[in-house]
């Protein structure tokens, strides 16, 4: 198969690579970029697990043609710290025990930051929703609601506090 | 009064010592690990689900460009299994395939595209034989055999009788029967199976492997590749999940190490989700046939169980399996008479195996809806006649299992009062219901797999002269917790922070023996040697701290970071300086500890005595809540309260993570989950298909911790992974029967069934109306 030439903005990063027009952004993180953090859980989309974030929307990578993608920002895992300081859903994941094997916790994470930066105080209920593409089968959710509510408790007490005058 | 200050981290709830790696992506699972020159190993799999092989001629396939190596069965004919009594299996088959799925021939090559390709190449010329595909039909067959020696099909058989059964049913006054039919389930962990294996020049293996036994795989890549277990080395990285789906040898473990060696190239192997799926080794099909006597009081005294189990083409864990299935209907319940008839049936499936609170759970799914039936008919409450047989501890059950710390009852007095139990069960209005049932699971099998009389598990500690500790083990963490729960028990010993406690563990040639996370025993075993490896060290650092100071080693005592006085509880000499006192004068500062199961814990001397047996055993109580919508039959969950007792949470953060995932996976099991199979093919290989509760079927779980102090486990503690499991199933059927007034005995209970029962229920009152 002739292969193409592309360019893609991962994590910050531009990326040249020569690649075959068929391959899945899946692969060619993994594999290619060494990106190993997105996961691969299924073959058809029913999983999540390879959730990668597409200018800050949530989308799995398993389903991507990657030659497809050479415009947007791609976030993967790799790209949610700030350095060696970890975001407050990492830090929620940890501390509150959403992460047990880890194999879903990316996409998870991927698809809580979304969901955080469209509604910074969502109910258990739109977390839920939120999270129903992204199967888990260590946690039975009850962790991983209470990683990210952490995660939002962390984040209100970083914003500014209005102040009574 | 003067005080010590405290840091002791048992009972605090402390994050997994790798949740950073977990959640910045930078932790490595098997499929992430690349090597130079890797190759991509497939696996070519039987169309058929039983056949014989008359030839197979892979020669296009070797001929296609970037096909580096194919090997078939005739080259690996070395017989193994994860079971001493059971190496039925072969890495490629021989003479016959024996399911949809089975293994028959391995290709390396260049990239995935020519794997598959030459995969295609593959001419075998089969000759099909009639598949057994239904248990109770296969174990009644003559001819065309699933394996030589296997009379009927029937891959093994047990007979126990405890007690007397015949006094014990003319004591009731009231005998029950039923027949209960559970599906077979799979564990779907997320990370589907992965393997990469390399040769060195010298000759010697290294295989990084998605398992939960590298000690198990270590020996079985030994003996199928005809090698000296000194030149395999098996290192486990992260496991993405395994629920026992990884806990024994999955054929491309040994297919990646074959291909590995023939191509002269490092390979990696991962199975496809669908290949996961037909790897499978889970919880097999069983159909229990339960009879059990009761007198009016309420008082258990006799259970008769048939158990079949459909156990697949191969024997795995099966022999293991049949046996939990009936050894532990006891050590729940005070059952004086009991005797159990158990079949492991083969069919041309693939094989099952041990699946999160193995080979008990749809045995104790039977029990517990009987007895909730019984209590019905009885006019008991369900929650006093599991009061009127509980066990009395420190005791011996009728098959010799020893009991010594038993939360069960408190477990059950916890969820009857935070449920409100006795305000709702039978007052909820129509569709909504409210169930309780109980579980129980061993902290680890008392026997290991293959007897020896090595120590279950060996850890070694490690202290270097700026007093960082390393902990060498054995033990495979697969999410679980393992290694986070060793370094506390390490941390806590010595009164070290945890940050300066790090742990090198389950690498066959780095670190001593432990048998591997499977039967819930890591805890409560890896957890013993390392408080005694420790302890150890402890010993030592103060001995050399005595010396030091002219006094008595029992004039000191060690904690929280330094040297102490016994009896001014003033500081003698800080933890850095007392170790390297220790290392000067030993020269090294290294402990081991192991852990061997007291003989008196171990069981029986009857025909499979050895399995069941465990050192000490958790107990579950659970109630559900539940919703059901009789015109459609949908039963969604509200809310379930699961009481663990874990002897000791260690973590209870880590515990109460574990009880939650077994109660979600014994959720799924009651509702949804479910192996469809149409003449030996998997109707359902995908995770959409094989369907699990997402975030908005999972009802929140609330967790109660029951500490009931474990005499021998580490700082009390038992095991917290598999216990919880099989009573959230009875629970939800019993809130299902409170809510509409039906009784469904098949799992999984699904909302055809639940129709069904309320018109079968419709048509009998219409009948007892004319």
């Amino acid at each position: 198969m002739q292969k193409e030439n592309v360019r893609l903005h991962v994590n910050g990063r531009v990326y040249e690579l020569e690649i075959e027009p068929n391959r899945l952004l899946l692969e060619v993180l993994r594999q290619d970029l060494g990106l190993t953090g997105t996961k691969r859980g299924c073959d058809d989309s029913s999983c999540g697990a390879c959730t990668v974030l597409v200018d800050g929307e949530p989308q799995m990578s398993c389903l991507m043609l990657t030659v497809s993608y050479q415009e947007p920002e791609i976030t993967t895992i790799e790209g949610v710290a700030d350095g060696c300081e970890l975001d407050a859903l990492q830090h929620g994941f940890c501390v509150e025990g959403g992460a047990q094997c880890g194999y879903c916790t990316p996409g998870i994470i991927l698809t809580a930051k979304n969901l955080l930066a469209r509604n910074p105080r969502p109910s258990n209920q739109e977390i839920n929703e939120a999270l129903s593409g992204n199967l888990c089968r260590c946690t039975g959710y009850t962790q991983i609601l209470a990683s990210v509510r952490k995660a939002i408790e962390l984040l209100r007490k970083e914003e500014p506090q209005e102040v009574e005058r | 009064m003067s005080s010590f200050p405290q840091y002791s981290v048992i009972g605090a709830r402390i994050p997994m010592v790798d949740s950073v790696d977990k959640v910045t992506g930078a932790g490595k699972y098997a499929d992430d690990l690349t090597l130079p020159g890797m190759l991509v190993g497939k696996i070519l799999h039987s169309p058929h689900p039983h056949a014989r092989i008359r030839s197979i001629d892979a020669s296009a396939a070797e001929a296609l460009p970037g096909v580096k190596a194919v090997v078939i069965g005739r080259e690996t004919p070395v017989k193994y299994g994860i079971l001493p009594v059971g190496h039925d299996e072969t890495i490629f088959a021989v003479d016959k395939v024996r399911y949809i799925g089975d293994n028959v021939a391995g290709v390396a090559a260049t990239n995935e595209v020519i794997a598959e390709a030459a995969l295609r190449l593959i001419r075998v010329d089969y000759e099909t034989l009639p598949a057994h595909l239904d248990p109770e039909q296969s174990m009644r067959a003559e001819d065309h055999l699933i394996h030589q020696g296997r009379p009927h099909n029937i891959e093994r058989e047990y007979h126990h009788h405890f007690g007397n059964l015949e006094e014990g049913f003319e004591a009731a006054d009231y005998i029950r029967e039923d027949r209960f039919d559970c599906a077979e389930v799979t564990h779907a962990a997320l990370e589907p199976h992965s393997t990469l294996a390399k040769f060195d020049p010298d000759g010697k293996l290294t295989v990084w492997s998605s398992t939960q036994v590298p000690y198990y795989l270590m020996k079985t890549l030994a003996s199928t590749l005809q090698m000296a277990e000194e030149d395999v080395r098996v290192i486990k990285p992260l496991i993405g999940g395994g629920f026992g789906g990884k806990s024994e040898v999955i054929p491309l473990e040994l297919a990646a190490a074959v291909l590995a060696r023939k191509a002269g190239a490092p390979v990696k192997v991962t199975y496809t989700r669908e290949e996961v799926f037909y790897a499978h080794r889970g919880r097999p099909r069983q159909i229990v046939e339960l009879k059990t006597g009761i007198t009016r009081q309420g008082k258990l005294t006799a259970v008769e169980a048939r158990i079949i189990q459909d156990g697949g083409a191969y024997c795995g864990y099966g022999v293991v399996t049949i046996l939990y299935s009936g050894q532990l209907l006891n050590a729940m319940y005070d059952i004086p008479n009991v005797k159990f008839d158990g079949y492991r049936v083969l069919t041309n499936k693939p094989a099952c195996g041990a699946m999160r609170g193995h080979g008990t759970v749809n045995t104790r799914f039977a029990f517990e809806q009987q007895l909730n039936r019984i209590a019905a008919v009885l006019g008991i409450d369900p929650v006093e006649i599991r009061r009127r047989n509980f066990l009395k501890p420190p005791c011996r059950t009728v098959n010799d299992l020893r009991v010594l710390s038993y939360g069960y009852p408190e477990c059950i007095e916890k969820v009857v009062d935070r449920s409100g139990w006795k305000h709702k069960y039978g007052r909820l209005p129509y569709g909504k219901g409210i169930g309780i049932g109980g579980s129980h699971y061993v902290s680890g099998a008392a026997n290991p797999i293959i007897r020896s009389m090595m120590p279950h598990t060996t850890v070694n500690v490690a202290i270097d002269r700026g007093g960082t500790v390393t902990i060498f083990s054995g033990a495979a963490e697969i999410g679980q917790g393992s290694d986070t729960m060793q370094v506390q028990i390490v941390a806590a010993e010595l009164g070290r922070p945890m940050e300066q406690v790090r742990i090198i563990a389950a690498d066959t040639g780095r670190t001593p023996v432990d048998l591997g996370s499977y039967s819930s025993r890591v805890t409560f075993m890896a957890g013993n040697a390392a408080l005694a490896a420790a302890r150890e060290a402890k010993r030592r650092i103060v001995a050399a701290a005595a010396e030091k100071l002219a006094c008595s080693p029992d004039d000191l005592v060690m904690k929280n970071g330094g040297v102490y006085y016994r009896t001014d509880r003033h500081l003698a000499l800080s933890f850095e300086d007392a170790v390297r006192l220790a290392v000067v004068r030993d020269g090294t500062l290294q402990t081991s500890g192991t852990y061997t199961t007291p003989p008196d814990s171990q069981g029986g001397k009857f025909k499979g005595a050895g399995v069941g047996p465990s050192p000490a055993y958790s107990y579950s109580a659970q109630v559900a809540e539940v919703t059901v919508d009789s015109e459609t039959g949908q039963v969604s969950v509200d809310r379930i309260i699961a009481a663990h007792d874990c002897g000791k949470a260690l973590n209870p953060l880590a515990v109460e993570g574990q009880v939650q995932g077994s109660v979600w996976m014994g959720l799924g099991q009651a509702l949804q989950e479910e192996m469809i199979w149409q003449n030996g093919r998997l109707m359902n290989p995908g995770l959409l298909e094989y369907r699990s509760a997402s975030t908005l079927e999972s009802p929140p779980i609330e967790t109660i911790l029951v500490e009931s102090n474990d005499p021998e486990g580490p700082f009390g503690a038992k095991e917290a992974g598999e216990g919880s499991l099989a009573a959230t199933i009875p629970a939800i059927t019993h809130a299902i029967y409170d809510a509409v007034g039906v009784w469904i005995d098949t799992l999984p209970v699904t909302p055809e069934k639940v129709l069904k029962a309320l018109e079968e229920k419709r048509k009998s009152h219409e009948l007892t109306s004319l």
